[in-house]
């Protein structure tokens, strides 16, 4: 059987004034239906890149050079606008970060969410306004019969993404990309958030893209796990592994740079020293040797591959893959 | 830097410690107007009532969600905002009232650190000049030993000397971070109020500006009052926490009381609202609480989570339970009929 979505090894270029730059390099990954990825990654990593060029989303600056795309087994790169926009909304849909920005301010709840129902599910006046109602009751909004009728500006931040998220699913799509979907949100109503699409998930079995910088959400939801910094996938591994034991330097960084809650020692918390490089100077070799406190000659001059070391547990770092033993301790020792 | 034995800096004695500053019942309301003649209609009570004590060379932790007042507070000390009520005494002194001119020496003592790097550092002016300014213009220095200053400020937050010439579009968010941070300390404060200084930051810089901010706060004895909504950067680097829901102080105790015994329904739904990073406890108990913030123009009556609280009960409708010292434990309190 074919996976639901298959990306591989696509490299998305935008066009700037100061040239051309590279935001999404080589990445390639695989999702089962029902299937929750989690993609995380600091600013500038390529993760929502990585997302609108699946969508095809890019605006005419952005394009994707090379790798393919296919949903379904169907190739999906290179289709015309008017067959993407069959696909958007219907087969793969997307919730974003900002629910402030991310609804029209003009249009009522209600026609923005009828808009979809009756251009993909072919649904006359009536019925859409009925599966518009049960989609707005799904998502745990009382009184849904009014909100229909209210605007935007009316609804609070968590009221706002539960709107995205009817929206979103209002066709049954079989993947749904979330991009940052919580960050916004306060922790109480992210809560309520993660609850509702954990429930959702399983009453329609969509398989979910779900791109966040925050490690405590990906632990709370993702299945899978992809690792991206500077562009690239660095690590990919179920999330246990991913949690347990991480490979790549980068990973074990952000691992232990966040303050948990139930740590007993409050000295120093764990850093990455400096900052991501910029898109239009990539460091040669690895992109992290810049940052890793075990970077040898080998990692500025030779880029390693992304390679598998065990079952489904993918890395990109030279130490990992057999360069240097027991490099995990020395790296968390470092990041001290 | 010379040695020293640091354990006497770290953990301040709550009985030595002298109280840096107080809030006495602290108001900060805002007026709603409307209409054509735009009278006053309401009043938004960002926030209602607040009393907490600092203590020097702690930090005391902020936390609450969005619109619960806990930046308005902030605000409100360094007088950046009129209180409308309650009183604010810094080192014994009530400054609720003090002019313009009679407040302006003691903003060399009372800085801030904003949340937004890329919105509250001048895009016009050199990172020097950026520096230079305040000590220019409370006499810290001199424009012949400005430089010097400069060059120390920078290296205290980890830039280098070399970057001092460059504009802040030439940054990253760590490093404008850092600037500010440098800014605030251009001119020796004692008390510094942090509003969300590390939210908008990525996971792996925000840890360098927390452990920056706690390097600094050894060295120089500085006093922090750290706002946030993310409790892992509270945890870390506060000694007391307060938490605020609608403009109100819920509870308030030290790090550990905090977050190994919460009294508050409230306290204990923030804590376990927030998502552990560890997979193995996906699976955990949690209550989710319904609803969204009520509005701070027209708050509940009674406690003002009861709207909210899966434990209310009648009486929690009707009374609003004061924030009261907990004999037993000294110092953590919380403002709830039925503690937990």
């Amino acid at each position: 059987m074919n996976d639901l979505l298959e990306v591989e090894e696509i490299e998305t270029v935008f066009r700037t004034e100061r040239g051309e730059v590279t935001s999404v390099d080589g990445v390639s990954f695989r999702l089962k239906a029902g299937e929750t990825l989690g993609i995380v990654g600091e600013s500038g990593c390529g993760k929502s890149v990585t997302s609108l060029s699946i969508m095809s989303l890019l605006g005419k600056n952005g394009s994707i050079r090379r790798g393919e795309i296919r949903l379904n087994g169907r190739k999906i790169t290179g289709l015309a606008e008017s067959a993407m926009r069959r696909i958007r909304g219907s087969e793969v849909s997307m919730i974003f970060q900002d629910p402030m920005t991310s609804l029209n301010p003009v249009f009522t709840i209600g026609s923005q969410l009828i808009e979809s129902i009756s251009l993909h599910l072919k649904l006359k006046n009536r019925q859409a306004r009925d599966h518009a109602i049960d989609m707005l009751r799904k998502v745990g909004i009382s009184r849904p019969e009014e909100i229909m009728d209210e605007y935007p500006h009316k609804l609070s931040g968590g009221m706002r993404q539960r709107v995205m998220i009817a929206i979103a699913l209002s066709c049954k799509p079989k993947l749904l990309i979330a991009d940052e979907p919580t960050t916004a949100l306060d922790v109480t109503i992210q809560a309520q958030i993660l609850d509702l699409m954990k429930k959702l998930r399983e009453e329609t079995g969509t398989a979910i893209m779900l791109i966040t910088h925050d490690l405590g959400v990906v632990a709370e939801m993702a299945d899978r796990v992809i690792v991206m910094y500077a562009g690239q996938v660095v690590e990919e591994a179920d999330v246990f592994t991913l949690f347990d034991k991480p490979l790549h330097p980068y990973t074990i960084g952000l691992m232990s740079s966040i303050p948990h809650l139930d740590a007993d020692d409050d000295e120093t918390l764990a850093s990455i020293p400096g900052t991501v490089p910029p898109l239009q100077n990539m460091p040669s070799g690895c992109r992290f040797h810049t940052r890793c406190p075990l970077a040898r000659e080998k990692c500025s001059a030779l880029a390693p591959p992304l390679l598998e070391m065990a079952e489904g547990h993918r890395v990109r770092c030279w130490a990992a893959q057999g360069d240097m033993e027991g490099y995990e301790t020395q790296a968390k020792g470092e990041f001290l | 830097m010379i040695e020293f034995d640091s354990s006497v800096l770290e953990r301040p004695q709550p009985e030595t410690a002298s109280t840096l500053l107080q809030l006495n019942g602290l108001k900060t309301h805002y007026p709603i107007r409307k209409g054509l003649l735009g009278r006053v209609r309401g009043h938004v009570k960002a926030v209602d009532g607040v009393s907490l004590d600092i203590r020097e060379g702690e930090t005391l932790g902020l936390v609450g969600e969005s619109g619960c007042g806990k930046s308005t507070i902030g605000r409100t000390i360094l007088r950046l905002e009129q209180s409308t009520g309650g009183q604010i005494l810094y080192k014994g002194e009530d400054i609720t009232r003090y002019s313009t001119p009679k407040m302006r020496p003691l903003r060399t003592e009372m800085q801030m650190i904003f949340q937004d790097p890329f919105s509250s550092l001048n895009p016009w002016m050199r990172v020097k000049d950026i520096l230079k300014e305040p000590m220019l213009a409370h006499g810290k220095a001199t424009a012949s030993t400005a430089d010097a200053e400069v060059d120390r400020l920078l290296d205290a937050v980890g830039i280098p000397r070399s970057y001092k010439d460059r504009y802040v579009h030439e940054f990253s968010g760590g490093q404008r971070q850092r600037i500010g941070i440098a800014r605030a300390l251009s001119l020796n404060p004692k008390f510094i109020v942090c509003d969300e200084p590390v939210s908008a930051l990525d996971v792996s810089i925000q840890a360098q500006v927390l452990n920056l901010l706690k390097e600094l706060q050894k060295e120089l004895g500085l006093t922090y009052l750290f706002i946030a909504h993310g409790l892992g950067a509270v945890k870390y680097i506060s000694t007391r926490i307060a938490v605020m829901y609608l403009g109100k102080v819920v509870e308030i105790g030290t790090k550990d009381e905090i977050f190994r015994n919460p009294k508050h329904p409230y306290t204990r739904i923030l804590l376990n609202a927030y998502p552990v990073p560890n997979p193995h406890l996906r699976g955990r108990e949690k209550i989710v609480v319904q609803g969204d913030v009520p509005s701070p123009a027209n708050p509940p009556s009674g406690c003002r989570f009861h709207t909210r609280c899966p434990f209310a009960q009648e009486l929690c409708r009707q009374e609003e339970p004061p924030l009261a010292a907990d004999g037993t434990n000294g110092g953590h309190a919380a403002a709830c009929h039925f503690t937990l």
